[in-house]
C-alpha cells in the first residue's frame, strides 16, 4: 500500500504551476523530520492581525487565482460582455459572490436604494411605484437557485475550444436568494393574471434587458430579490433589486428590475428575438427555451485543477444542475462512456440549485477519459454532445448542457477534448 | 395576505408610465406618432450609427452586423442580422430607441428613429429610399425572416429520447480522442484574464 501513497516524481516535475507548497507534505514515508513542525514557526509565537484590521474581508492572497477571468476574442467590448466564475477552484455548490461570474449589455451601473423605483403597470387595476423600502415589507422568502447563462459552454458547440472548466462551464453561480415572490406584488396591482397573460420584465440600465415570461411562470416561482447570500446584492448582480427567475436562462434574471408590466402578449424584445433565439440545422430557430435542462460538470481533476499528487486516492468533484427540478443522479465515467458508475452526492440536491457529486477513487496513473452524466425528477439523463448536435446542429448558440470529457494523462494533467 | 393587498406602493402617475413604458409590441402598439425615410435615416446614421456599424450598416471590426446575411441561417457560419434574421419590425424601432446608440442610450427621437430603421431596412434591401415608415405601417411590415421562429419543442423532439435509463456497461466499443482544445490559441495565457 505504501507504494499507492508515494506522491509521483514525474507528477511533480511536469505538473503545473499549480504544485505548490504541500504537495510533498502529504508523503507518508518522510525521511527527515518537518521543519514545519520541528522548528517554531512566526505564526506559532508573534501574534496575528486584530479584529479591528478587516471591516470586511477580501480572501487570503495565496488564493487569489480564485478570481472571475474574461475572454477577450469573445464580445466586441467589455461593456457588453461575459466573464467567468471559478469553479475549477471552488467546492460545495454556494458561489461566493465575490467571484460570481457577471454578464452585462451595458455595464454594471451603480444604483442606490434611494434612486431605486419600481413600477408595476399595463393590465393592472392600479399601477403602482414601490420604492426599495416597500419592497423590503412585502412577506420574504429564501431559496437556493443556480442562475445559468444561456450561452454557457456555447463555445463548445462545434468543438472543444477553451481549456479551462471555468471557461467552458463558468457562466453560471448559486446564490441563497431572500425575495418576495412576484405573485406578491402583482397581486399588490391587482394584475390580470390569466394564463393567456404575460409580464414584461425591464432593468433600469441602458441595455434594459426587456424579457416577456409568461404569467404561469411568474406565479409560480418567481422572485423580486434583494439578498442573496446573506447580504445586498452586489452592484454587478443588480443591486438594490433583481428578478430570480428558477431554473430558466439567466438572460431572464432581470438586475436592476426597474418596471413590471403585464401584458396580453409577447413583447418580443431583441433579447428574444435576435438574442436567446436557437438556430436549428435547416436555419429555422427555436424561440422561448427558457428552461435550464439538467447539466454537470467535473471541476476537479480539469485543466486548471490537474493532478498534483500522483498515484493513490484521489477525489473527482463536480457539479450538476437542472432547470426542470432536483437532481436525483450523476453518473461518472472514467473512460470516455463506456462504462459508469453513480457517484455520491456531497448532500440531496435543492431544486433547481446546484448539487455537488464525488467519486473519489484510488488512481493508478493510467490515462482517464473522465465524464459526468446528470439525471433529473423527471427522468432526463444529460445527452452527449453528438446527441445534441443530432438534433439541433452546431449553430444553436444557447443551451449546451452536452457531457464534457476531460482527458487526463499520466502526469496528471488534464485537457478538454472531445470524443467518438 | 390581506384581501385588498398590503396597501403597499403608490398610484404611478400617468406621466411617470409614459416615461419608463415605451415598449413596442410587434403589431405596433407602443409606437409614438412620427415618421421617417431611408434618406433622412443615412444622415442620422452616418452621425450616430456607422462608427461602430459601418456606413452601410455592415458593421465594423467586431461590431454587430445589422444588414445581409440572407439565405444562410442554415449554412455553416449563419449571418444573423435584422434583415436576414429579426423576425418583428416592432423590435427593431423599441431596441434602438430604447438602449441605442451604445453609450448613449435614450437620446433618439421618434422621428430619429423611424428614419434610422427605415435606413437599416433600406440597407437590407427591404424598402427603397422614398419609403416612408411612420407608426401606421410599422406594425404591419413584414420582415423576411418572419416565420423563421418555432416555440420551444424539445419536450417532443428531445426529452421523450433521453428520459430512457441510460446505458451503464459496455455502452460504446471504443472510443477515440477527436478533438483537443489545446491545438487553439482561444484560452487565455495562464488560465484566463483577471476581470478588473
Amino acid at each position: 500500500m505504501d507504494e499507492m501513497f508515494k506522491p509521483s516524481r514525474r507528477a511533480f516535475l511536469k505538473g503545473s504551476a499549480a504544485v505548490a507548497a504541500g504537495s510533498v507534505a502529504g508523503a507518508a514515508a518522510a525521511q527527515n523530520a518537518d521543519p514545519l513542525i520541528t522548528e517554531l514557526q512566526d505564526w506559532a509565537s508573534y501574534t496575528g492581525v486584530g479584529v479591528d484590521e478587516t471591516p470586511y474581508g477580501m480572501p487570503i492572497e495565496y488564493e487569489s487565482h480564485v478570481v472571475r477571468r474574461n475572454v477577450e476574442w469573445l464580445t466586441a467590448s467589455p461593456i457588453s460582455s461575459i466573464n467567468f466564475t471559478p469553479i475549477h477552484a471552488l467546492d460545495g455548490t454556494i458561489t461566493p459572490q465575490g467571484c460570481a461570474f457577471e454578464r452585462h449589455h451595458s455595464g454594471a451601473i451603480e444604483l442606490r436604494k434611494e434612486d431605486y423605483r419600481l413600477m408595476i403597470n399595463g393590465l393592472v387595476d392600479k399601477p403602482l411605484v414601490f420604492s426599495y423600502a416597500d419592497i423590503e415589507r412585502f412577506p420574504r422568502e429564501n431559496h437556493v437557485y443556480f442562475c445559468e447563462c444561456a450561452a454557457n459552454t456555447g463555445m463548445e458547440w462545434a468543438g472543444a475550444q477553451l481549456n479551462g472548466v471555468q471557461f467552458t462551464h463558468g457562466m453560471i453561480h448559486n446564490m441563497e436568494y431572500t425575495g418576495v415572490p412576484l405573485r406578491a406584488l402583482l397581486k399588490e396591482a391587482g394584475a390580470d393574471i390569466s394564463s393567456d397573460k404575460w409580464v414584461y420584465v425591464e432593468g433600469a440600465d441602458a441595455s434594459s434587458n426587456g424579457r416577456s415570461i409568461p404569467m404561469e411562470k411568474a406565479l409560480d416561482d418567481v422572485l423580486v430579490a434583494f439578498k442573496a447570500n446573506g447580504e445586498a446584492l452586489r452592484m454587478e448582480h443588480g443591486y438594490p433589486v433583481r428578478l430570480v427567475v428558477p431554473g430558466w436562462e439567466g438572460n431572464m434574471w432581470v438586475k436592476w428590475l426597474r418596471r413590471i408590466e403585464v401584458v396580453d402578449r409577447a413583447v418580443e424584445s431583441r433579447e428574444e428575438t435576435s438574442k436567446y433565439t436557437d438556430v436549428l440545422e435547416d436555419g429555422t430557430a427555436r424561440k422561448w427555451t427558457w428552461v435550464m435542462d439538467a447539466k454537470s460538470v467535473i471541476t476537479s481533476p480539469s485543466p486548471q485543477q490537474p493532478i498534483t499528487h500522483g498515484k493513490g486516492p484521489l477525489v473527482i468533484s463536480g457539479l450538476a444542475w437542472s432547470g426542470h427540478g432536483q437532481i436525483t443522479r450523476v453518473d461518472v465515467s472514467k473512460d470516455g462512456g463506456i462504462t459508469w458508475e453513480t457517484a455520491r452526492l456531497g448532500k440531496q440536491g435543492d431544486i433547481k440549485a446546484l448539487t455537488r457529486f464525488y467519486v473519489d477513487m484510488m488512481w493508478d496513473g493510467a490515462p482517464m477519459l473522465l465524464q459526468s452524466r446528470a439525471m433529473d425528477e423527471t427522468g432526463y439523463s444529460q445527452p452527449t454532445k453528438e446527441q445534441l448536435r443530432e438534433k439541433r446542429g452546431e449553430n444553436s448558440v444557447y443551451h449546451n448542457n452536452c457531457i464534457q470529457t476531460w482527458y487526463v494523462n499520466a502526469e496528471g494533467i488534464a485537457e478538454n477534448v472531445e470524443v467518438s | 395576505e390581506p384581501d385588498g393587498g398590503f396597501g403597499l406602493g403608490r398610484a404611478a402617475l400617468p406621466e411617470e408610465i409614459a416615461a419608463w413604458d415605451v415598449d413596442v409590441l410587434p403589431d405596433g402598439r407602443g409606437l409614438p406618432e412620427g415618421t421617417g425615410n431611408a434618406f433622412d435615416g443615412e444622415e442620422v446614421f452616418a452621425q450616430k450609427c456607422a462608427s461602430c456599424h459601418g456606413d452601410f450598416a455592415e458593421g465594423v471590426d467586431n461590431w454587430p452586423v445589422l444588414a445581409g446575411g440572407f439565405d444562410t441561417l442554415g449554412d455553416k457560419d449563419p449571418v444573423k442580422t435584422v434583415g436576414s434574421y429579426w423576425p418583428h419590425l416592432s423590435t427593431v424601432w423599441d431596441y434602438v430607441h430604447r438602449s441605442m446608440p451604445f453609450g448613449e442610450a435614450g437620446t433618439l427621437t421618434p422621428d430619429e428613429t423611424y428614419a434610422i430603421v427605415a435606413y437599416i431596412l433600406y440597407s437590407n434591401d427591404l424598402i427603397d429610399d422614398e419609403f416612408e415608415l411612420t407608426h401606421e405601417n410599422l406594425g404591419t411590415f413584414e420582415m423576411y425572416n418572419r416565420d423563421g421562429f418555432v416555440i420551444d419543442d424539445r419536450s417532443d423532439a428531445e426529452y421523450t429520447e433521453w428520459r430512457a435509463d441510460p446505458c451503464m456497461e459496455n455502452c460504446k466499443d471504443t472510443v477515440e480522442v477527436t478533438m483537443r482544445s489545446v491545438f487553439l490559441v482561444e484560452t487565455p495565457a495562464e488560465g484566463g484574464t483577471e476581470s478588473t
